[in-house]
């Protein structure tokens, strides 16, 4: 576990899994939303509002697994005071902000056509909105503590309590009546047909490797960034 | 006596923390039980009806068979069910695509006087099930049988 404590070490390490991660993840998923929106069917009742699908649900499962990334880090930040886990969980919150808003967004337009509404005030809808503003929280709270030099513990409780949110939303259709149509796809049984699944499932992964990219790259920038201030602090002490 | 190692006891606490967040989310989730639902399932509207007047959503399925149109074209009777009960609806306006027979649909409105839902406005509600257009003339049971059968 402490052998990446060494920033140098994981340094060496993020230089060349960056841009690996990022084209094996362009490449696939640009691959599935091109296969996706241009041969996949249309669908039965939707037509062709279904090839939203192929954003919307990696947007929404990256959403989700951003907030996961930041629960886990942070206990790995509680007990076993790792320095990486801090810089971690930072680095989730942006992409995962986006990817959020990117599911509300898209969903938003499917909506219209298939519901008749752009937003109801659903379990499923509701929760993923407060998924939004929980991460803006973050990222307020992680810029202010690092701005402050407050203990970045503060942020890591906010990652952990906020945690709670994510079982919510996956059981949000499950639970209460809602407009959101309940899971498609549980353990080992999928309610959509192979012609759809697998560009989606392709997709999921691309976005994911983006997703990994984007988290290493946002997590060199802070640490170059630690790096900088400390010469700073330095250069002025010796002046 | 040994002392806990430090890190040990963060551990323990943290568990601690987790079981008492998890314990006050299922907690909070299970008092929403009833609040959090977007509408009234028939079986609930008929057992409870709500007071007249009084704004609430019916949501269920569209019987087969049900849809009838008024002569003025645009009033439509429906029945939505939900396996136990049924309530009949009427609604005057545009429906959404996805209003077909035996399809789920989400109807804002009031209970009237007679027992008919209301609505003023209706939302198509899309099921969990994803299929291409070649399987359309299939019946929805029929589609969902083969795309268990084929994507298992």
């Amino acid at each position: 576990m402490h052998i990446f404590a060494n920033p140098k070490r994981f340094l060496s390490l993020a230089t060349w899994l960056t841009p690996m991660c990022l084209v094996i993840g362009l490449v696939m998923a640009g691959g599935a939303l091109a296969y996706g929106l241009l041969y996949a069917p249309a669908d039965r009742l939707m037509g062709e509002t279904v090839r939203i699908l192929y954003i919307h649900v990696p947007a929404a499962w990256l959403g989700m697994g951003g907030w996961t990334t930041i629960a886990v880090a942070s206990i790995v930040e509680l007990v076993w005071r790792h320095p990486l886990a801090t810089i971690a969980a930072r680095a989730a919150a942006v992409p995962g902000a986006v990817f959020t808003a990117i599911c509300l967004i898209t969903g938003s337009i499917w909506g219209r056509p298939t519901w008749g509404t752009w937003w109801v005030w659903d379990g499923r809808l509701t929760s993923m909105l407060i998924l939004l503003f929980l991460y803006f929280g973050y990222i307020a709270l992680a810029g202010a503590v690092n701005r402050e030099g407050a203990s970045s513990r503060i942020p890591a409780i906010f990652g952990i309590v906020g945690a709670i949110n994510i079982p919510i939303i996956n059981r949000s259709v499950v639970w209460w009546n809602s407009l959101h149509q309940p899971p498609s796809i549980t353990l080992g049984k999928s309610a959509i047909d192979p012609a759809f699944l697998w560009p989606l499932l392709i997709a999921a992964v691309g976005f994911s490797f983006i997703f990994g990219g984007v988290v290493l790259a946002r997590m060199r920038m802070i640490l170059a960034d630690i790096q900088t201030e400390a010469r700073l602090r330095r250069k002025a002490l010796a002046a | 006596m040994s002392a806990i190692k430090p890190k040990h006891q963060r551990l323990v606490l943290l568990v601690i923390a987790l079981i008492a967040l998890i314990g006050a989310g299922l907690l909070a989730a299970w008092a929403l039980r009833n609040q959090a639902s977007y509408f009234y399932v028939p079986s609930e509207i008929v057992a409870h009806p709500p007071e007249a007047d009084r704004a609430v959503r019916l949501g269920g399925m569209v019987q087969a068979g049900s849809i009838k149109t008024d002569p003025d074209g645009v009033t439509i009777h429906f029945m939505v069910g939900d396996g136990k009960a049924n309530v009949p609806v009427v609604y005057a306006g545009i429906v959404p695509s996805l209003f077909v027979e035996g399809s789920g649909v989400v109807a804002e409105g009031r209970m009237g006087k007679d027992g008919t839902f209301v609505a003023d406005n209706l939302l198509a509600k899309h099921d969990e099930n994803y299929v291409p257009r070649e399987l359309k003339d299939m019946s929805g049971a029929q589609a969902k049988a083969v795309v268990s059968e084929t994507s298992q």
